[in-house]
């Protein structure tokens, strides 16, 4: 269409670009502020520059249990991020055919990502009371002595992120598939592979950088997950749950620390899958010839 | 074995040739796993911890309490609670006020999410050239959706608070004499956290839509003489109508069921449709959270209802 850049371009641009300051300036002001002097306060001025806050956080001064939260918020996060992939994936295979009841696991999907969270949350947690008490008052013996609750952070706090990570997962793979060539497949078979090779060999290679991207979209949204969380989690919080509920008792910057804390860990996840993704595409692009590409 | 008679050029998009891609597709439905093999491990997972849930949620909002404990007996005690006062002082009741209220905030963050999310979806997919500029772009407008909420929500406190930034700066520029009061832990802070936080849900699905376009038909209408806006009008914003009614869809939910930012942002002073169950979960009143959480997902499934009249979303995915 028209070459020249018209005014259109020029206002949208700017619309951008305030979107973009809007979107990283205020987490922006909070990393400079968590490195605040040890009289500083919640807000500017800044009183010195320090890493008081951060030591003061990683040493439990005063604040909750941070690297008990923070342990389990990784370890939670790397299990969703596996188990994410491999049901995803296979969710993704099995939807390339048809199979009974495919029309109301992709309606259940959608579902799962739309339903309030608090919901979803509720009636895991209520499952759950209803499941102890069960087997307290009508278990086995061996059971019930001593049996308090099978809620925590890796049975039903897991169930509720993988509700929760899972669509995002299938919706990703659904978009793989529908530019999937299936020809690569049928060459395979063709020249004697089995499934399993060529799964293994054609169809993995070819989609893997967009499973890292499933794999990143996996363990973010269990990281910073907290209105699933409420309810499921048991006695032992995560660590965005650890920081909801310091936000409206602490009243110095290191609840910033905190923050950029977890963000820091969130960019590094994102950093290194981006890379990871970009050398697999350059690699395709280099030895592969054009797989996935159409 | 099979053995594929059609010959077929490896680099040939697989577009252009429908029938190869039917051969295919038909020959992958006798190979490897049976597909509900492969769907076993994640229905199981949505039956456990989603569908059962669900029906654990109807059943106990039907169940009595006390107040140590739930009392499986059959009751419509934490309905008819929950709309107490509706009868009688019409339409002044709490659930009715609190619902009326969140659905301002739904309306409210919908139009400005919209215009929004729009604006940079138009930018981003027919502005921007190159491909790879428009990806970096819009991974640009993703990463902060990798990133905590909550933490950017409290990146609104310097800012915004009573000392913050935004503040010194319009009472050393003498705009206003005394600190502006409603900036944050006010409906314009929980708007404002929530534009921050969910116009990516609109961005993404409304620019998908708009790379579905094809551009010829664009072309066509320029070529017919239409300008900017009647393009927009007649061309794009009608093709865009999925993608605008699934973020919206995503707008509207994530904004009935909240309850973390309206308490961060609201500084625990603005009541919400989330919160109303929330609230009884603290107490630990369980029938009455759950019959709060029927009424909200209710309530949820009938503004999608009505999002579907206006746009058959099942036809456009």
């Amino acid at each position: 269409m028209n070459e020249h850049r018209g005014l259109a371009f020029y206002a949208l641009a700017l619309v951008f670009a305030l979107y973009v300051l809007f979107l990283y300036g205020p987490m922006f002001v909070i990393f400079v502020l968590s490195f605040q002097g040890p009289t500083g306060g919640l807000t500017f001025p800044m009183n010195g520059v320090s890493l008081h806050w951060f030591e003061r956080l990683w040493h439990g001064g005063g604040i909750v249990d941070i690297t008990g939260a923070f342990k389990r918020s990784l370890g939670l996060g790397l299990v969703v991020m596996v188990l994410t992939v491999v049901l995803s994936l296979m969710a993704g295979l099995a939807f390339r055919k048809k199979f009974v009841g495919d029309g109301a696991l992709f309606y259940i999907t959608i579902a799962s990502l739309i339903v309030p969270s608090i919901v979803t949350s509720l009636g895991i947690a209520l499952e759950f009371r209803v499941l102890d008490d069960v087997l307290k008052n009508y278990g086995p013996a061996w059971l019930s002595d001593g049996y308090t609750t099978a809620m925590g952070n890796y049975t039903s706090g897991l169930g509720a992120h993988l509700t929760w990570t899972l669509p995002f997962g299938l919706l990703v793979m659904f978009a793989i598939f529908n530019r999937f060539d299936g020809r690569f497949e049928e060459a395979a078979r063709d020249l004697g592979a089995t499934p399993w090779q060529t799964l293994r060999h054609v169809v993995l290679p070819i989609i893997m950088p967009s499973l890292v991207g499933v794999g990143l979209f996996g363990f973010t949204l269990s990281w910073d997950e907290i209105a699933r969380s409420s309810q499921t989690m048991g006695e032992h919080n995560t660590l965005p749950m650890e920081l909801q509920a310091l936000t409206t008792t602490v009243t110095t910057p290191d609840i910033y620390a905190l923050g950029t804390s977890t963000t820091a860990v969130s960019f590094a996840v994102i950093a290194v899958a981006l890379f990871v993704i970009g050398q697999l595409q350059r690699r395709q692009a280099a030895f592969g010839s054009d797989a996935g590409a159409a | 074995m099979t053995v594929s008679v059609v010959p077929s050029k490896p680099g040939t998009p697989a577009s252009s040739a429908p029938a190869t891609r039917f051969a295919s597709r038909a020959a992958l439905d006798r190979f490897g796993l049976p597909g509900w093999v492969q769907a076993m491990p994640i229905g199981v997972v949505f039956a456990l911890f989603f569908v059962l849930p669900l029906i654990f949620v109807v059943i106990v909002s039907f169940w009595d309490y006390n107040d140590y404990q739930m009392l499986p007996t059959f009751t419509a005690r934490s309905y008819v609670e929950s709309f107490e006062g509706c009868l009688t002082k019409f339409p002044d009741c709490t659930i009715l006020k609190t619902y009326g209220s969140t659905l301002k905030f739904c309306a409210i963050v919908w139009a400005l999410t919209l215009v929004l999310g729009f604006s940079i979806a138009y930018f981003l997919a027919f502005h921007i050239r190159s491909t790879t500029m428009q990806m970096v772009l819009f991974l640009v407008c993703t990463i902060p959706f990798w990133t905590s909420n909550v933490i950017r929500m409290i990146s609104w406190i310097p800012l915004l608070g009573r000392n913050g930034l935004v503040n010194q700066a319009l009472v050393s520029t003498h705009i206003v004499n005394q600190p502006l009061e409603w900036l944050l832990y006010s409906p314009f802070s929980v708007s404002l956290a929530f534009v921050h936080l969910f116009t990516f849900f609109m961005v993404a699905p409304i620019f998908n839509s708009m790379m579905r376009i094809d551009r010829r038909l664009m072309e066509a209408a320029y070529d017919a003489g239409a300008n900017g806006f009647q393009m927009l009008t007649n061309v794009v914003i009608p093709l865009c109508k999925p993608g605008i009614a699934i973020g919206s869809i995503f707008v509207v939910t994530i904004v009935m069921g909240d309850f973390i930012t309206f308490d961060v942002m609201g500084g625990e002073q603005i009541a919400s449709a989330g919160k109303l169950v929330e609230t009884r979960l603290q107490a630990l009143q369980f029938p009455p959270a759950a019959a709060n959480a029927v009424i909200l997902l209710g309530a949820t499934m009938l503004i999608i209802a009505i999002l579907n009249r206006i746009v058959d979303i099942r036809k456009e995915l």
